[in-house]
């Protein structure tokens, strides 16, 4: 992928996609189509990456030409994502609740896909509440060119960590134990 | 005649007594359960100086990493000896809290490592299995739940979401009832919930099991007013 040149390194904008743990064959079909890839090299990126998963649709290859289309690489697992999201510049994600922090933590832009597929879909309260707060979009399989094409990445705020110690605190005081014990 | 009336006197004698025991029993313990209810929702003013033992139990992936945020902050020499608990098909939890466990003794904090014990539990249903062989191992799953308390006896429970937590609860409540063992039961819903309690949540907060229930999302404390809402854990 052109690592050894310093200046193709410095311009590659990397899409990293992931579908977690099981399957998500309508977001990898949903990237794997022409138009996605068009609107995608056309926001500058450079290079797709996709962690398929489990599922049973394998999305193509492309080795891409530079200048002129997007290159475009998949892989079913690996034992940690953290590389693949630090190196994005872009990710699109299920909206699990693991990967979802993971990048907000990494500052990295977010298109969050909810699974239609999925029985019990509480996953798009939490996609949708930071949707709504503007720490990432929100989109569904068939609405992602739309949302890619029309997103705007400056409008997009940092998201703050939560902080898990006035929960601790609470439990603390609640058992008996002294703050400054 | 008369034989017969004190006949008959001793049989309602002996019904009565019987349904007055029922009765008085049943009534007993509603009060109890009452009075169980009524102490959890209040802040333990006589405690056992020193540590207590703790239960964490552990879902899956976003769960159990908001279980570990929460374990990061808090002081573990306060809670000790620490259970873990996962659901038997589920490996990489355990793993993950066995890490956090093994990087407090690299602190070479002994007090504050203290003993760690790490155990799996049976889940009553597993996704996608029959409601009909359901039966069978939920049974299973109860005995076996029961059968981890009765060992471990928690002072402390933790945990947040996974459906393995609610038999644990309800028999930590129910040893609460019968006097067994004392616990505090802290359940904190996970941040993946913004508009409604999870099934787990939801049974817990109405059937008033747990001494706190924490919610991560203002919309939810709304909603559910009993629960507590002091920000979000990720």
């Amino acid at each position: 992928m052109g690592e050894g040149d310093d200046h193709s390194l410095k311009s590659k904008k990397i899409v990293f996609v992931t579908v977690g743990t099981t399957s998500f064959d309508s977001l990898v079909k949903a990237v794997d189509t022409r138009e996605v890839r068009q609107a995608l090299f056309e926001k500058g990126y450079t290079h797709l990456l996709i962690q398929m998963g489990r599922g049973s649709y394998v999305p193509n290859k492309y080795s891409g030409e530079p200048g002129n289309s997007l290159s475009v690489d998949y892989f079913t697992f690996s034992s940690s994502i953290a590389e693949f999201l630090k190196s994005a510049s872009l990710v699109i994600s299920h909206a699990g609740s693991g990967s979802i922090f993971e990048t907000l933590r990494l500052q990295k832009p977010l298109i969050v896909v909810v699974n239609e597929d999925l029985m019990d879909n509480h996953q798009s309260e939490l996609a949708e509440e930071l949707a709504d707060r503007k720490h990432l979009f929100c989109a569904r399989p068939q609405m992602l060119y739309e949302t890619i094409s029309v997103m705007d990445l400056a409008s997009l705020i940092v998201y703050q960590p939560g902080n898990a110690t006035p929960v601790a605190k609470f439990i603390d005081k609640f058992i008996g134990f002294s703050n400054n014990e | 005649m008369e034989s017969q009336d004190s006949h008959l006197f001793s049989e309602f004698g002996s019904l009565n007594v019987a349904i007055l025991l029922i009765v008085g029993i049943s009534t007993l313990i509603t009060i109890r359960i009452f009075y169980v209810i009524y102490r959890s929702s209040k802040p333990l003013y006589s405690r056992h100086p020193g540590p207590l033992s703790t239960l964490i139990v552990l879902g899956s992936g976003g769960h159990t990493a908001e279980m570990l945020n929460l374990l990061a902050v808090m002081q573990m020499e306060r809670f000790k000896p620490r259970y873990y608990i996962a659901a038997a098909t589920d490996n990489m939890s355990l793993q993950k809290a066995r890490v956090m466990e093994d990087s407090l003794l690299h602190k070479a904090d002994v007090e504050v490592a203290g003993t760690s014990s790490f155990m799996q539990i049976y889940r009553s249903r597993e996704v996608g299995q029959s409601y009909l062989t359901s039966v069978g191992t939920t049974i299973i799953a109860l005995t076996h739940a029961l059968w981890l308390m009765i060992k471990i006896r928690p002072q402390v429970i933790l945990c947040n979401g996974p459906g393995t937590c609610v038999p644990l609860c309800v028999i930590a409540f129910c040893f609460k009832v019968l006097g067994i063992r004392w616990s505090s039961i802290f359940y904190v819903e996970s941040i993946a919930r913004v508009r409604k309690l999870s099934l787990s949540g939801l049974l817990l907060y109405k059937l008033r099991m747990v001494d706190q229930l924490f919610v991560q999302w203002p919309q939810l404390k709304s909603k559910y007013p009993r629960a507590n809402y002091v920000g979000r854990l990720m």
